[in-house]
Order: C-alpha cells, then structure tokens, then sequence
C-alpha cells in the first residue's frame, strides 16, 4: 500500500487527525450544521439542509473511495453490526439526537462557534458512552449478539460488482437531491 | 462568506473522506473519541480496575488520531464563525426557546439527557452520524445503511413527539 509511512506514523497521524477535523469542523459550521434550528428543521421535516450534506458527501465518497479501492490505494473498513446491536442502538441514537438536537460531531463544532448546550451535550455523550462501556460486558454475552448482520458490503451481499451498485446509488442520490428542490424543501 | 451551500459543503466532506482513507486509512468518526474520553475518565477515577475493563481494551482510551478529530471540530468551526463575525455564545436556541421558553438549566438539562442517550446509543450501534451515517454509507456498507435509517426514523418519531405534529 502506498502511504505506508505516513500510516504508521503515529505523530503524524495525530497531526493529521487534528487538522482533519479542523477541515470537518469548517465544514460543518459553513454548511449551517452547527446550528440547532438546523438539524431539528430535518428531524421535522422542514428543512433539508442535513439530508443534502449527507446524500452529497455520500455521492462525492463512495465514488472516490470506489475509484481509489480499484486502483488499489485504499482497503474499505466496514463495521459490524446486528439487529440487536445496529437497530437497537440506532434507534435510541436517533431520539437522543431529536432531543439533544446534535450529534456527537456537529456537537463539537457547535460548541466550537459558541453554543453551551453543545458543550453540555458533549459531557452527556461521554457519560452515555462511559455508561455503555460499563454495560460493555453484560450487553455483548446479550442484546449485540442478536440477530448478526452480515459485514459485507451491499455489493458483495447482492454478488454483483461495486462499479454496477456505485452507479445505481449516484442516480438515486442525484433523484433524491433533483426531487428535494423541485417539492422545494 | 457567512455560509455555503450544503452541496459544496457535502461534496467537501466526501472529498475529505478521500483524504482520510489514503492518508490514514481510516474512515472519518466522531463518537469513538467520546468513549475514549469516558475511559480516560475512569482510569483517572480507578486505574486498576478500568485497565482490566474489556469495553477499553477494545476502544482504548488514550489520545490519537479519532480523539484529536474532536479537537480539530471544535477549532475548525470556531475558526469559521469567527473569520465569518458568526461566532456568538449561546445557551438556548431560538427553536428550543420559541417552544419550550428560555430558561438556561432547562435546555441544559434536556440537551445533557439527550448527549447520555446519543452516546449510549452510538456506542451500542457501533457509530453515529459520521462512522455510520457518512463514511459507512459511502463504502456501501449494508450495517451502516442499516444504522443511520434507524438513526432518523427514531429521530423523525422523537422529534415529532417533542415538537408536535405541523410545529415550524
């Protein structure tokens, strides 16, 4: 693999990661998802500003990703999950997110451009995860081991090639984001 | 410019996941940084026993590329609202105000209720918006596709239930 030094360089690595986040961070607050009225508008259905970020990062990723993976630069790094674990999770993920009206990324950079309730959401999500990392043991012997999904890829799971499914997904997402503006949301 | 448009913005992100992925071979997340700062936590509190805790002998707790993820969020957005004369300090959102009033603890009591669930439920699902509902996503990864549909039903059903039906 290319890069290999730049990889296992460790204090590179924690430069990298910082000004990465740096750019994310940019990102997030030009884009307006910083804001809480923002990303309570998408839980609502009034304002699709979360979803157009999301189904474009997807589409500009997947087809980079894809196109460095066939030239072998970059080897896919998909978690797994299962009913128990993914669903489960998500879906108490997803009312904390309605209540908190962040998530654990646009909360770091909605404390970075001023708001308080961020910061206090931030120390929320570490108490949760320090909660989860307590249950950790008594929870993996139980509820994450139901129901295991399969780690691959959609591609591998339909046992068609990634290039077929990256070019139906391109054209979904494009539909999707040409049918928010004409319903105008 | 005070903000840019979410396609410009999006394919931004997406550009720096093809950045991340060469550089670093690692998909872009936030929510693994906040469990390593719980368990920095309690090795503080009792490193003895957190040491021997198998949840951080998975995610370990120490500062590194995820961790300084968090950090860099925090800079890169102050960074933009301040260039931008954006960058105000605010405890109750004007949404949040305009429907449940302005008292501070309040909002600061809800939104710390809400951060514990997001990060049980992050950790339990294995990612949040970001590992799942963006870099997973992109890699076509059927548990990520999975995680984040799961994310905003859930948050779509919640918010609708704190805000009521047709509330702008």
């Amino acid at each position: 693999m290319p890069f290999e030094a730049i990889r296992s360089n460790g204090r590179i690595q924690i430069a990298l990661g910082f000004i990465f986040g740096v750019i994310f961070g940019f990102l997030l607050q030009k884009g307006g998802l910083t804001d809480y009225g923002v990303i309570i508008g998408q839980l609502l259905l009034t304002d699709f500003t979360v979803v157009r970020v999301m189904l474009t990062a997807i589409l500009v990723g997947m087809v980079g990703i894809h196109v460095m993976r066939s030239a072998g630069l970059v080897d896919l790094h998909n978690k797994s999950g299962s009913i128990g674990s993914t669903v489960i999770g998500g879906l108490i993920f997803g009312a904390g997110f309605a209540i908190l009206g962040y998530c654990p990324g646009t909360a770091a950079a909605a404390f970075g451009s001023g708001a308080i309730d961020a910061l206090v959401g931030m120390i929320g999500i570490i108490i949760g995860a320090g909660i989860f990392g307590r249950l950790y043991p008594y929870l993996n012997r139980s509820v994450l081991k139901w129901g295991p999904l399969p780690e691959d890829t959609i591609p591998e799971i339909m046992g068609i090639r990634p290039a077929i499914v990256v070019v139906g997904m391109a054209i979904l997402i494009v539909a999707v984001l040409r049918w928010l503006s004409i319903a105008g949301v | 410019m005070d903000s840019w448009s979410p396609y410009v913005v999006g394919a931004g992100i997406g550009v720096l996941s093809w950045i991340t992925f060469l550089l670093s071979d690692r998909p872009l997340g936030a929510s693994t940084a906040f469990a390593k700062s719980a368990g920095m936590i309690e090795l503080a509190i009792n490193r003895k026993n957190a040491s021997q805790m198998p949840y951080y002998q998975k995610v370990k707790p120490k500062v590194d590329w995820q961790w300084m993820i968090v950090i860099g969020l925090i800079v890169g957005s102050f960074l933009s609202a301040f260039l931008s004369g954006n960058l105000a300090v605010l405890t109750v959102p004007p949404v949040f105000a305009g429907a449940f009033g302005s008292d501070a603890l309040f909002r600061l009591a809800v939104a710390l209720f809400g951060g514990i669930l997001i990060g049980l439920g992050a950790r339990w699902a294995g990612g949040c918006t970001s590992g799942h509902g963006i870099s997973g996503t992109l890699q076509l990864s059927l548990v990520s596709w999975i995680a984040v549909i799961c994310f905003f039903v859930s948050g779509i059903i919640v918010a609708a239930l704190i805000f009521g039906w047709g509330v702008k």
